[in-house]
């Protein structure tokens, strides 16, 4: 039998068949009207926007998208390119290193026996407690006190410490890395950290990247810390360029439009990238409620 | 693990020299191993977090009205201001209230949609586990100007609705958050809790339908409380979100006017720092981490104490 095939009568069945079709497809509305309204309404002009059926394009769409698009990387020197590759430096660049640094360590954590191992694995697990938005004010009062508010690192560097991300590590690892592939690699005579990452993070990959992923959301996600640190709007990773824009609505109502091309354009690489690495997401996320 | 592995009668001999070689190899590695984290954990985790509580134990004060401001130890000066700012425990309330409606509402839709994604009843699985997961591509600050525009009576293709309730007033305007958030968030915490049941040997069902319990009656008793700890880990990332909720109230400031420049504890702290009054935001970012972490503990061990009743 299939998973999930049901032994039940066909005529119950079609009831809650129905029903659970039902639930499912309100929801789907609820889920996918919103980013349907983004996508129709960046196909229209400021003026289209309020005067046009809402959920439905206009005759002119495809011409008016591609002057909209136009506008929204040339207005203000092409200010939301710049904000785009920044919040591919502080997300991507920022998950990629990360995600070695927490594997390095909880790596070590799950597969090598030293003092002071339970110690460090509960001072991460309580790292993983204190919450990303509590960090922002005392990090930016570090950052004032050596000089470096307002620059790329004070938003990269803080962002590559994940101690969720080490405790994934340990866990995996724990799992996935055989004590005995290690002890024949020291017998082939291969470094320590050669093996990490000739052969161990191998058996970690799918591990990795769902680190990475997780990492990657929190740095794109993290607000409060760009907000705190960055007055410069060329060093603005690209939610807060459109929070910015987004505000000065009211005095520019022409922002009004590229606030909404700009949030469509930023969330569609995100999107993308979620289909495209789905499998890793669904085999990993419930990782961490395993243990 | 590894040096455990190393019994004492192997040790010795002949094998010896090698032994201590591996093991010296072992303790440089996981230094290098640990080092990068530790040293960024120190810098970025560690000492912000007690420069913050130094910070929150110092008070400024001028020597008469046109003296130079000095920082001084203060004691508990800050925190005795904490405790009787009223517009902060507001904001608290505020979140609280939104933790106690929203969080349940959420996890039990998530529950709700995982479970039938795990049914025989559906079809098209795949489509609705991806329809359903996409909001969590949007940032909390997109979400929150997507549904701004959603919300405001000119430009919404609700406009039936949205022009008879404002739904940005300051009576409602708590709940249109809610909803910015759960639509972020539903699908993420489904996929958590669907994954959770995937991990379910099938067989543990088989019996209870052979014995002929229904649909509902395997989910209530069997499914529901084998994904308990995944429920539970879930419950513990809202609960820390919805206390450092940020994003998504500054961003509609912009759209209505009923959320003030204190709505949530976080919105307080930025606004007392812009002042600047960096040793009550100190003071306020002290209290806010050490309730959240109180609390999510609090949550973990209780649930823990359940469910192994």
């Amino acid at each position: 039998m299939r998973r999930g095939d049901s032994p039940r009568g066909p005529r119950h069945s079609i009831m809650s068949r129905t029903g659970a079709m039902l639930i499912m497809g309100v929801f789907t509305l609820y889920f996918l009207t919103p980013i349907w309204w983004l996508l129709v309404s960046s196909t229209k002009t400021g003026g289209q926007i309020t005067g046009t059926a809402p959920l439905w394009f206009t005759m002119e769409s495809i011409p008016t998208f591609f002057s909209n698009i136009g506008r929204l990387f040339t207005y203000s020197d092409g200010v939301f390119g710049r904000w785009l590759l920044n919040s591919a430096i502080y997300a991507g660049l920022g998950a990629l290193l990360g995600t070695i640094i927490a594997a390095m360590c909880g790596y070590a954590l799950a597969k090598y026996e030293f003092k002071g191992r339970e110690a460090i694995f509960n001072i991460v697990l309580s790292g993983v407690l204190v919450p990303a938005t509590a960090l922002a004010l005392p990090l930016f009062l570090i950052f004032s006190e050596v000089k470096l508010t307002n620059t790329l690192w004070a938003v990269f560097l803080p962002s590559l410490v994940s101690p969720f991300g080490v405790y994934l590590a340990r866990i995996y690892a724990a799992a996935s890395v055989p004590g005995e592939l290690l002890e024949a690699a020291r017998l082939d005579g291969s470094g320590e950290i050669r093996t990490f990452f000739t052969v161990s993070t191998r058996l970690m990959a799918p591990a990795l990247v769902t680190i990475f992923l997780f990492q990657f959301v929190a740095i794109w996600n993290n607000f409060f810390l760009p907000l705190i640190m960055l007055r410069d709007q060329t060093l603005f990773p690209v939610t807060l360029g459109l929070y910015a824009w987004n505000s000065q609505i009211s005095q520019i109502p022409e922002l009004r439009v590229l606030v909404i091309v700009g949030a469509l354009v930023s969330i569609v690489p995100l999107i993308a990238a979620f289909l495209a690495l789905q499998r890793f997401w669904s085999s990993g996320l419930g990782a961490g409620s395993v243990k | 693990m590894t040096s455990s592995s190393i019994s004492p009668a192997l040790a010795k001999g002949a094998q010896k020299p090698r032994r201590t070689k591996t093991f010296a190899a072992q303790r440089r590695a996981v230094l290098l191993f640990i080092a990068p984290f530790a040293v960024l954990f120190l810098a970025f985790y560690a000492i912000p977090i007690v420069f913050a509580v130094v910070q929150s134990l110092l008070t400024v004060e001028r020597e008469g009205t046109f003296g130079a401001p000095q920082e001084v130890f203060g004691g508990f000066v800050q925190y005795q201001q904490v405790f009787q700012n009223t517009e902060f425990w507001r904001s608290v309330g505020r979140v609280v209230l939104f933790g106690v409606v929203q969080v349940p509402i959420m996890l039990g839709l998530a529950l709700l949609f995982a479970l039938l994604l795990d049914s025989p009843l559906l079809k098209g699985k795949k489509f609705f586990r991806l329809a359903f997961f996409a909001p969590y591509a949007v940032p909390g600050v997109i979400a929150a100007i997507m549904w701004g525009f959603l919300y405001s009576p000119t430009l919404s293709p609700f406009g039936l609705i949205t022009s008879e309730v404002n739904v940005l007033s300051a009576e409602l305007v708590l709940w249109a958050i809610a909803n910015v958030v759960t639509w972020v968030y539903v699908g993420y915490n489904m996929l958590i809790i669907y994954s959770s049941l995937l991990a379910i040997p099938t067989e543990i069902y088989e019996a209870a339908k052979l014995d002929g319990a229904s649909n509902i009656q395997i989910a209530w008793r069997i499914k529901i409380p084998l994904v308990v700890p995944a429920i539970i880990l879930t419950g513990v990332f809202s609960i820390i979100g919805t206390l450092q909720l940020l994003a998504e109230p500054q961003t509609l400031r912009s759209f209505s006017s009923a959320i003030s420049s204190t709505f949530t504890p976080n919105l307080a702290v930025y606004t007392t720092a812009s002042v600047p009054n960096y040793h009550l935001a100190a003071a306020f970012s002290v209290v806010l981490a050490l309730a959240t972490f109180i609390l999510s503990f609090v949550f973990l061990k209780a649930t823990q104490r359940k469910v192994s009743q």
